[in-house]
């Protein structure tokens, strides 16, 4: 592709970003006002601590639109709020730098991208720092300091668990990949995780894969049913039987598929290719689920064109002229 | 010694531990403990993930690379979210220690990192995913062809799952009875019996290849035959 | 035509796509559906359940396969509290916690709201380890979780009271968009006391094939993709269903509609696409 056409390219990923937002702040200027507003219900908390001092604060809950006005009504405190507002445009902003990679490539997809990488990166780290090394290793080894600081409902008489010293003395050993200089040194942690990490699928696999498989396949070939002989039935074993039998010989490099052996290895290959196009199906509907997800979510939290989840004023035109078009 | 022999001793005496266990149960206590200290060491791994991730842009940045620009971006993005989520900002206190702000729950809603989830995580992962629907329509139209007898069983499976999974199937094949010898090639049933007849054997048969396969390269690592987890070098 | 589809530019593929999907979402028609018997097998595991029974609820997901899996979780979570159910959540996806707290504003606090925390569901949050925790919970599940998410030791939390491994729940139930998932609740947990641990299972289109070969021995049923997802929300409906049925319990059989028009349309590309191939083998192009 010539730089020309690239550059057009992006020209039309950033368009489309551009128009669908100005189509969207008219839309929820004229035409559905207020769309994509959201409404939480306030209440507040005041605690008097021993000292003395006071600590307030307020807590959110998301509620409908339809429900916070409802609610602000009836002199309930519901209000929109503009932060989570501006958090919901930006989700919405954001879809589309991401689907502007469609029409080509370009710096509003590049940048929505180079967000993902860093805050995923970021979000796991603090999810493994405060969901399993604080309550997992930090709180036994030091089950007073992690009370006052960051678990208070831990119990008081805790005791230290020293066999922690193990796994933190590896976690030390495991971070020091990071440096160039004794980086060797992670080899020992890593190879703890790859030793257990293959007796745990040594066992598994040959227990819940290899032999657990083998006695749902001996099936009868021949079903007698409470009416004689059942074709249906015996069909359907014969396929589910001889099929497995087929694909292993497939699978059975060892001696030469030639003769009857390739015979039957060729019915194991049938055998794969429909596994293969059921694969697919399923496959192509489970991208279309995750497409139709992204865009309810632009039609019905964002635009308010929709509303399933009869959250926010109907005001969809198109439901109403839906009964007409059909 | 110290760069390959004791790995590899650790890693063969982690993995036969596990294996024991099986079959003797009075070393599940053991077993038990060596999982539990995997599962923390599965925490430093993430760690360990955005700390790779910070060294590989901070030189890009350094060395003002192409796309330089956009690992600032990274970076911007990656220490913002590390600082919301591990300063708990905008976190609430618990109702019964309201002294310990740093006691409140970091995924509360409304909290920064709940932010950081529902309008930046969320919409941003889920979209790239979706994406795939727009590529593998794409795909079929251009890559799959009827070019054999293997390539035709393989589209007209995906042709009767695609339809037999919607109404679609219910509305060709309405014409067949819903009960008796015909009603096996209504696509809504043919479905079903492909799945649970042809499907599973394929996938049976491959599930216990790769089992077998599995348990093989594991018990290679276990005994020391395949060392090529420890890399390369002394 | 010929040279007009073999020059064919992808991006009229993208909006034709766009369209298949946006156009049903925005009419809003629901397609009938029929639960299949492996979905009717995974509704009949719960419903034989009785009130007070432990369910072992694995949200194994992120926002990436929310699409197909939310309306599974939602429906999962809402079949658990109409049977009044003890609920255990976990999580073995980083994000799923975020699954779980939705699943408790959304459908416990709204529709359930007598459920009292600690005694009727509980919390337990992700850990991480994949399968690790998986092994640990089939022997140990309280050295696994000391606290639930709230920080509480789980020994002052009511429902956990006689819970010492997995064998002590009467089902698993699974929601799972790849690993850890699905394919680790049966080789770990359900292989660690075939008799004693039940699993049912929503997944993804991706695993739905490869799981096949666990059922129904050692996986009682299975949602699979968002099919299976409208077909249990269906059966939920027929039984549990009220006067206007909220939104959100019906996502899955909402999501059909696009699926209908969706795969219609990628049957047609593939057969344009081997019309062309045709057309040019016979040019001899190809």
């Amino acid at each position: 592709m010539t730089h020309a056409a690239r550059r057009g390219n992006a020209t039309f990923g950033v368009l489309l970003v551009l128009i669908g937002v100005a189509i969207a702040i008219l839309n929820a200027v004229a035409l559905r006002p207020g769309a994509g507003t959201q409404w939480t219900q306030r209440t507040e908390h005041v605690h008097t601590l021993e000292d003395g001092t006071e600590v307030r604060w307020t807590e959110h809950e998301a509620v409908s639109v339809k429900e916070g006005r409802e609610m602000a009504a009836a002199d309930q405190d519901a209000a929109p709020l503009l932060s989570r507002t501006l958090g919901l445009w930006g989700a919405a902003i954001l879809t589309l730098c991401i689907f502007s990679f469609l029409l080509g490539d370009n710096p509003l997809y590049k940048a929505a991208e180079a967000i993902v990488v860093g805050a995923s990166a970021a979000y796991w780290m603090v999810i493994g720092f405060w969901e399993t090394m604080v309550p997992n290793l930090i709180a036994g080894l030091f089950p007073e300091w992690t009370r006052s600081n960051f678990m208070p409902r831990l119990s008081e008489d805790a005791s230290v668990d020293f066999l922690l010293l193990i796994p933190l003395a590896l976690s030390v050993l495991l971070l020091l990949r990071l440096a160039p200089k004794i980086g060797w040194i992670s080899r020992w942690p890593t190879a703890f995780i790859i030793g257990v990490f293959c007796g745990l699928r040594f066992i598994s696999s040959l227990e819940a894969d290899f032999l657990s498989q083998i006695g749902p396949t001996i099936k009868p070939l021949i079903v007698i049913g409470e009416n004689g002989f059942d074709l249906e039935s015996s069909f359907s074993n014969i396929v589910l039987v001889l099929g497995t039998l087929a694909c292993l010989v497939y699978f059975f490099f060892s001696v030469e598929h030639k003769g009857a052996i390739g015979k039957v290895a060729r019915s194991g290959i049938w055998m794969l290719m429909i596994t293969f196009g059921a694969a697919f199906g399923y496959t192509v509907m489970g991208r279309i689920a995750l497409l139709a997800g992204r865009f309810e979510f632009l039609f019905d939290d964002w635009l308010w064109l929709i509303d399933p989840k009869d959250a926010h004023p109907a005001q969809a035109f198109l439901q109403t002229i839906a009964p007409m078009l059909m | 010694m110290l760069k390959r022999t004791i790995p590899m001793l650790l890693a063969m005496a982690a993995g036969i531990v596990m294996i024991l266990a099986y079959f003797f149960p009075w070393l599940t206590p053991l077993q038990d403990q060596t999982t539990v200290w995997f599962n923390i060491l599965a925490a430093v791994a993430f760690i360990l993930g955005g700390g790779n991730l910070l060294k590989v842009h901070l030189k890009k940045v350094s060395d003002r690379r192409e796309g330089w620009a956009y690992s600032m971006i990274t970076l911007a993005a990656f220490v913002g979210v590390l600082v919301i989520g591990l300063f708990k900002l905008g976190v609430n206190p618990l109702d019964d220690f309201p002294a310990q702000r740093m006691a409140g729950d970091f995924r509360a809603e409304g909290s920064g990192f709940w932010y950081v989830y529902e309008y930046v995580f969320a919409p941003l992962t889920a979209t790239i995913f979706s994406m795939l629907a727009f590529y593998v329509a794409s795909a079929a139209f251009r890559a799959f062809r009827a070019k054999n007898f293997e390539a035709i069983l393989l589209l007209s499976t995906a042709f009767v799952i695609l339809l037999g999974r919607t109404a679609a199937g219910v509305f060709l094949t309405d014409f067949l009875p819903e009960e008796g010898m015909l009603a096996n090639f209504r696509l809504e049933n043919l479905t079903v019996w492909i799945m649970n007849n042809p499907v599973t054997a394929g996938n049976r048969a491959i599930m216990i290849g790769i089992a077998l396969g599995t348990a093989s390269v594991s018990l290679k690592i276990l005994l020391g035959v395949d060392r090529s987890y420890l890399g390369g070098g002394d | 035509m010929y040279e007009f589809l073999r020059d064919l530019d992808r991006r009229v593929i993208f909006s034709l796509m766009a369209l298949a999907v946006a156009v049903p979402i925005l009419l809003q028609f629901t397609p009938p559906e029929k639960a299949t018997p492996i979905v009717r097998d995974a509704f009949e595991t719960i419903e034989a359940l009785d009130e007070g029974d432990r369910v072992y609820m694995a949200f194994d997901f992120d926002p990436a396969s929310a699409g197909e899996l939310q309306p599974m979780a939602t429906a999962f979570v809402r079949h658990a509290c109409e049977k009044k159910l003890k609920i255990y959540f976990t999580a073995l996806w980083p994000v799923g916690p975020q699954f779980i707290k939705n699943a408790e504003r959304d459908v416990i606090s709204r529709d359930f709201p007598d459920m009292v925390y600690g005694e009727d569901f509980v919390d337990l949050g992700f850990k991480t380890g994949n399968e690790g925790v998986i092994k640990l919970v089939s022997n140990d599940l309280r050295t696994q979780y000391p606290q639930d998410a709230r920080g509480t030791p789980i020994d002052d939390i009511p429902m956990m009271e006689s819970v010492a491994s997995i064998r002590d729940f009467d089902v698993i139930m699974n929601v799972s968009a790849g690993y850890p998932g699905t394919k680790e609740w049966v080789q770990y947990a359900v292989a660690s006391a075939p008799d004693d641990v039940k699993l049912v299972a929503g997944c993804t289109g991706v695993q739905a094939p490869l799981l096949y070969p666990y059922y129904p021995q050692q996986l009682s049923g299975l949602l699979a993709a968002i099919k299976g997802a409208a077909e249990y929300e269906s059966l939920l409906l027929g039984k549990y269903g009220r006067e206007n049925e909220p939104g959100i319990y019906q996502e899955g059989l909402r999501r059909m509609a696009p699926q209908l028009s969706g795969h219609i349309l990628m049957v047609g590309l593939i057969f344009v696409g081997n019309l062309v191939y045709f057309m040019a083998r016979k040019r001899g192009e190809a």
